[in-house]
């Protein structure tokens, strides 16, 4: 070969290894396009202005306010008046000191970083600042949102949004730190909704991290789209109100309206301080060691035994059942026997039918009806029986989760065959071992939210709607099973006397024996059921549930007070009020009202430390 | 025949007009800012450039028109004797840049002397390779031809611009095309395999590569290539894994040099095919014997050439090239940042003024020495292959107009215009796409600076105008 041609060849050889090498660096491997972007780039987080939380009538619950973060570029700051600076913010200089240590230490890292020094400082602290900042130079202020509360209630219901946590970061890889996400209540259930879309600016940074300019003058910066705002089905001034009545109480109060199975008003006492959820996390500590628990909401997690009210559901099985009838009559000689066993019951007039058990509060007519429940013929043994019985009481939604759409709700107990089988030997009990079924005490648990939905179905004569918060809007429709109606296994057509003796118990004449007289106002129709649940811990509980009007009810309503005693006396009078706020807006009985804010019932509760 | 007399070359024109202009517009770029935005700024590097490019221009018209092209044969011994003096001169009497003393300082213009080296080296080699009766084989003429390249080269190491002394090296390919036997080429890049293999491998696999070259030799020479490959390669393989197989079973073997055995063998094998086949074709292998045994003693002697004669620097870059140490920081940041450049560039390249690495000073020496990184970043890959190509098109134009001279003076100067650029070419774009180890040369016509755009611009019309009155000899 010419030595020319073996020349050109080898420069030809050559260019190819340069192409070669180009097409590798340039078309095959990512990894210097990335790090030229993070190179050069400087990705600005422009955060979106959250969605709102509107009640049922349009009025602001949840809405945003601007608090300020004080930056500091440690790099730019000079020598400044610590003490005028401390007086500003209401700091101590020890605190400013300790910070610029960390500054000085991490000085290679920071560069000319600009880091967070205070967070949300007040409105007037900025203000005072803003007159003074040249004094400081280095430190900047930002604004940022965050949460207000216009009905100061609510705070357990709508729950707090808080920064996110490395743990939250590995599950949830959309989320980058320093996002806030909702961490419990509504602002966790509609994260998605109210969350809205971060934007970003570009920043242009040179070799020293200096920011340059804004890239291409914001042409591929993309705006931040706020969250969007969510109807919630609550009545602002009844929660308010709710929790007027319930301070100093430990319990819940819950209001649905039947028709929909919209939640008017879900409240957990106590609760978080309203003034502390936009910044919890400065409260943590003091909340989490509240004795009192206000974090758990008791409307949707505590698994009360629900007493005497329990007994509309037995009665109602009984008569579909057929073991019972309207005009059945039971014997009540201040309790039921059986053996040399009694569970005890108050004087009233004996026997009593149905409609007069349920006015009165008989027991014994509930023992009697569950032990003809479960010792029906129809069954080949008591365990198909009381699977049956289960089977029923579940329709109503008791022992599992309703599904609304409240984040940390519970399913309550509701025990088995097996649960009997463990504490008597298989097929080693008997109605009598159970009994206490009958009036709602024993091995079963229900939440507030269960009761209120009990008192929905009662008022829907037979079917509920999964209790939900969030009403639907024009470009915002709920989930379709919020929209179903939900029979119980008993018919319709039993319900009308079972009705019926809730109306007498609140609204037959004085003297007759209608346990929940205190909840009676007039011209309301109010039916309701009181109940008085043991409580291992100390006091009985008090249980009203009720709904009003009788015919056409608009809404329905449990309350649960812990360690108050009898259902009538404190349980009945507050739903009432509630009833009466709600259809009235206001009261005919402020006496009443004034007397049920200022009890303090609380005291009774006994306190368990924890740890 | 009259129409093509005196005609000059229009597609090296075009190239060199056109790689003068991307030098322009590039360097532009790279230190482009919002303040000075007019690429005819003289307070800035691309104003400066353009007055380059202008005088450039005013130079090569006055080659072509007006410098008689007979001078350059007849001044090319006083030109080369004064430019080495002057290189000698620069030691002494210029200023220090970037620890070299290379640069003269005449005012407001810096000058360097190695850049004008090249133009009289190549001419003074063209002026005695083309006399009367020279001959490669003859040792005198060798010798001289020797010198020619070694005394310009030795005086720039001690300028401490080892880059610039390394381009002499590409007057191999010159002395190549006169004559010099292809083995020389073999054993050179044979040479820059081992070397980098046991750096960065081992002496052992840099004496197994040589054992199976043995052997394919022998084969070749047998003409039973296939019969030998099938007993070298297995043995090779075994051989690559002596160290691990004693390792594992003979414990006490450990620490034992294995590349002693494979030595032996290799040598037994070459010395066998010597007393074979002696005289049959005795002369190719004695060179072959004699190159083998240089590649023994290289492979013994790379860690002391390695750790004694490299500066630390030197050093330094070439275990960042091959990958024995990463420092990101420190001596490898130029190429990494570099290699950041070119490969955020793309396909299509993030556009003119685009490239965030160019405009924020993110790669040292981006008008200079690294300014294909601009282009890889601007222009992508597109761009970036139209540079290459232009530089081999340029590269084989100048090969081809070569062989085409009658005149030898003509020929050989145009070689060594070609192994000039070529040199260039290779090593700036190699070093910074990681290829090559850094070294600071820069690209020709396209990096910023008016003594390398001069001294390229001399180097290249002298040739143009040669070519242009070749009919005329």
């Amino acid at each position: 070969m010419e030595r020319k041609s073996v020349l050109i060849i080898g420069l030809l050889a050559v260019g190819l290894i340069l192409v070669a090498q180009l097409f590798n660096l340039q078309i095959l491997k990512d990894e210097y396009k990335i790090t030229a972007e993070n190179n050069a780039y400087k990705y600005v987080t422009r955060y979106p202005v959250r969605g709102l939380i509107l009640d049922r009538n349009g009025n602001i619950l949840v809405g945003n306010k601007n608090t300020y973060d004080i930056m500091v570029t440690p790099i730019e700051v000079k020598e400044f008046d610590t003490l005028d600076f401390c007086s500003i913010f209401n700091i101590e200089p020890e605190f400013v000191k300790e910070k610029f240590k960390e500054y000085r230490k991490y000085r290679r890292r920071i560069g000319y970083q600009s880091l967070t020094f205070l967070k949300q400082v007040s409105n007037i602290q900025y203000s005072i600042f803003m007159e003074k900042g040249w004094k400081f130079p280095g430190f900047s202020a930002v604004s940022r949102t965050s949460r207000n509360y216009p009905f100061a209630a609510g705070a357990n219901l709508f729950g707090y949004v808080t920064e996110v946590d490395p743990n939250f970061l590995k599950k949830n890889p959309d989320y980058k730190s320093g996002d806030y996400v909702g961490a419990s209540g509504l602002e966790k259930s509609y994260e998605n909704v109210l969350k809205g879309e971060k934007g970003y600016s570009i920043l242009l940074r040179d070799v020293h991290n200096r920011i340059q300019s804004s890239f291409e003058d914001g042409a591929y910066d993309k705006a931040a789209v706020a969250g969007s705002d969510i109807i919630s089905t609550i009545d602002g001034y009844l929660q308010q109100y709710g929790e007027e009545l319930m301070q100093n109480k430990v319990g819940s109060l819950v209001a649905i309206e039947p028709s929909t199975g919209e939640i008017l008003a879900l409240i957990s006492s106590p609760g978080i301080n309203i003034d502390q959820l936009a910044s919890i996390n400065k409260h943590y500590k003091e909340i989490v060691n509240d004795p009192y628990k206000p974090m758990f909401n008791r409307a949707v997690m505590s698994a009360y035994p629900p007493g005497s009210v329990f007994k509309l559901v037995n009665g109602l099985i009984g008569l579909q059942e057929g073991v019972i009838t309207p005009e059945t009559r039971y014997n009540c000689s201040m309790g039921y026997h059986y053996g040399d066993r009694k569970l005890g019951c108050h004087a009233h007039p004996s026997p009593t039918n149905l409609t007069q058990s349920i006015m009165m509060s008989c027991n014994a007519y509930y023992c009697y009806t569950l032990r003809a429940i479960l010792e029906n013929r129809k069954y080949s043994s008591i365990s198909e029986a009381f699977n049956n019985w289960r089977e029923m009481v579940m329709s109503f939604g008791f022992g599992r989760k309703l599904g609304s759409d409240f984040p940390a709700e519970l399913g309550g107990t509701l025990p088995t065959t097996n649960t009997y089988d463990k504490i008597y030997g298989k097929n080693r009990w008997r109605a009598h071992s159970v009994i206490s079924l009958s009036i709602g005490q024993g091995e079963i648990g229900a939440t507030p939210l269960h009761l209120a939905n009990l008192a929905a179905t009662l008022a829907n004569r037979g079917y509920y709607y999964i209790p939900h918060l969030v009403k639907e809007s024009p470009g915002s429709p709920i989930d379709a099973r919020f929209k179903e109606r939900n029979y119980t296994l008993v018919d319709t057509t039993h319900f009308h006397k079972v009705v019926e003796g809730m109306y007498l118990a609140v609204n037959a004449a004085p003297g007759t024996g209608g346990t929940a007289r205190q909840a009676h106002v007039e011209g309301l129709d109010i039916c309701g059921k009181t109940g008085t649940a043991q409580n291992p811990h100390g006091k009985d509980n008090a249980v009203f549930i009720c709904f009003a009007p009788r015919e056409n009810p608009k809404i329905a309503i449990a309350a649960y007070i812990e360690n108050a005693g009898f259902g009538g006396t404190w349980a009945a009078p507050i739903a009432s009020l509630m009833v009466e706020k709600y259809l009235n807006g206001e009261t005919s009985r402020p006496d009443l009202e004034k007397r049920m804010k200022e009890a303090n019932l609380q005291q009774y509760v006994p306190i368990k430390r924890r740890r | 025949m009259g129409n093509r007399f005196g005609k000059i070359d229009i597609p090296l024109v075009v190239c060199y007009l056109m790689l003068v202009f991307i030098g322009w517009i590039n360097i532009y770029a790279a230190v482009y800012s919002q303040e000075h935005s007019s690429i005819f700024d003289m307070s800035q590097r691309y104003g400066m450039q353009f007055i380059w490019i202008i005088t450039a221009l005013i130079l090569a018209v006055a080659i072509l028109f007006v410098i008689n092209p007979k001078v350059y044969s007849v001044l090319s011994p006083p030109i080369y004797l004064g430019v080495c003096l002057l290189l000698v001169a620069v030691i002494f009497l210029g200023k220090e840049v970037n620890g070299s003393n290379s640069w003269f300082q005449i005012g407001p213009v810096s000058f360097q002397p190695a850049e004008v080296s090249k133009i009289s080296t190549s001419l003074f080699l063209a002026y005695i390779m083309s006399k009367y009766n020279f001959r490669l084989g003859n040792m005198r003429d060798a010798l001289s031809v020797a010198l020619t390249i070694l005394v310009p080269m030795a005086i720039i190491v001690m300028e401490k611009e080892t880059g610039s002394a390394l381009v002499y090296c590409g007057f191999i390919f010159l002395l190549y095309r006169e004559g010099l036997s292809g083995w020389v080429l073999v054993f050179g890049i044979l040479s820059i395999v081992l070397f980098v293999v046991t750096l960065a491998v081992s002496s052992l696999a840099a004496i197994i590569i040589l054992f199976v070259l043995a052997g394919t030799i022998n084969g070749i020479y047998t003409r039973k290539l296939m019969q030998h490959l099938v007993v070298i390669v297995p043995a090779a393989i075994l051989l690559g894994f002596l160290p691990a197989i004693a390792e594992k079973w003979i414990p006490s073997l450990a620490g034992f040099k294995f590349e002693y055995i494979a030595l032996g063998t290799t040598t037994a094998l070459a010395l066998a095919a010597t007393v074979i086949y002696k005289g049959k074709r005795g002369r190719h292998l004695k060179y072959l014997l004699a190159g083998f045994f240089c590649s023994i003693a290289l492979i013994f002697s790379v860690e002391f050439i390695f750790n004694n004669i490299l500066q630390p620097h030197q050093r330094s870059r070439i275990e960042n090239l091959l990958g024995i140490t990463e420092d990101l920081m420190g001596a490898g940041y130029n190429v990494h940042q570099s290699k950041i450049a070119i490969g955020s560039g793309g396909f299509a390249g993030k556009g003119f003024l685009n490239g965030t690495q160019t405009k924020f000073d993110f790669v040292p020496e981006q008008s200079t020495d690294f300014i294909f990184c601009t282009i890889g970043e601007e222009w992508g890959f597109m761009g970036s292959v139209l540079v290459v190509g232009i530089y081999l098109f340029l590269i084989s134009r100048l090969i081809i107009l070569s062989e085409r001279q009658k005149d030898r003076f003509a020929r050989i100067y145009g070689y060594c215009v070609a192994c000039c650029f070529f040199m260039h070419f290779f090593i700036n774009i190699g070093m910074t796409m990681g290829l090559v180890p850094v070294i600071g040369i820069p690209l020709p016509l396209l990096s910023y600076g008016g003594s390398s755009l001069w001294s390229f611009t001399t180097l290249l019309f002298i040739f143009i105008k040669l070519d242009m009155e070749r009919w005329r000899y």
